[in-house]
């Protein structure tokens, strides 16, 4: 149930994201110095914040939406099922938002 | 007598022969984003390092340019699909319900746009 509204809100915020994403497409190609600053700014806490939490956001929205593809199979509705699966979910992107970030720093 | 239903009256209720297109097309564009996404996670952290030239370098190479396009334009679908559904569940004005929804047609589409531009627009010798 938790996780039913996580999956809409890290939807959300990665749609915020992708804007994010595509202006940083777009000073790499066409506007080194806009690259630059872009960088500078996600340096500070709040930029770094909001990385992580796109990260954290994007796993999460991947794990659960694996959940939902099998779900669609028509597998893993039994309570027990998915109650296991919501924990498999959560564990798996909490571990692959540390490990992620551990690589990249 | 006019039996006819006005454009108005119908309009954005539905048609009897289809309306699985929005939940395939979620399944089909999240399916493919689950590859490319974990794609594209995995080059971030291979990348040698997030100097400009490092990065252009990357988005340049012919593979990953196309990749990251796809990977943008699935985006843009995947993610109006789903702000589409957000607006369905809490804009309950017809009216405010379209605009919202056309205006976020428009904004992904732009995005879309941008990022191939930005994307494709570069490549050796340009």
């Amino acid at each position: 149930m938790t996780l039913s509204i996580l999956h809409r809100m890290t939807g959300v915020a990665m749609s915020l994201g992708f804007a994010v994403l595509v202006y940083w497409l777009v000073t790499i190609s066409v506007w080194p110095a806009g690259y630059e600053k872009f960088g500078e700014l996600m340096s500070t806490w709040a930029g770094q914040g909001m990385l992580i939490g796109w990260s954290f956001a994007f796993f999460l929205h991947f794990a659960n939406g694996l959940r939902h593809l099998v779900w669609d199979t028509g597998r893993g509705f039994e309570t027990r099922q998915t109650i296991a699966s919501a924990w498999f979910v959560i564990v798996v992107a909490v571990i692959a938002t540390a490990g992620f970030w551990a690589v990249l720093l | 007598m006019n039996v006819t239903a006005t454009l108005r009256a119908v309009f954005g209720l539905g048609d009897a022969a289809g309306g699985t297109d929005h939940w395939w097309g979620q399944r089909v564009t999240a399916a493919i984003l689950a590859v490319l996404g974990i794609w594209f996670v995995g080059s971030l952290t291979t990348l040698s390092s997030f100097a400009h030239a490092d990065v252009a370098a990357f988005i340049a190479a012919p593979l990953n340019s196309i990749l990251l396009s796809l990977l943008c334009v699935t985006l843009a679908y995947h993610s109006h699909l789903g702000v589409q559904v957000v607006i369905d569940d809490y804009v309950h004005a017809p009216k405010l319900n379209r605009a919202s929804i056309i205006a976020s047609r428009i904004f992904h589409l732009l995005l879309a746009v941008v990022a191939a531009y930005a994307l494709l627009g570069v490549g050796p010798g340009v």
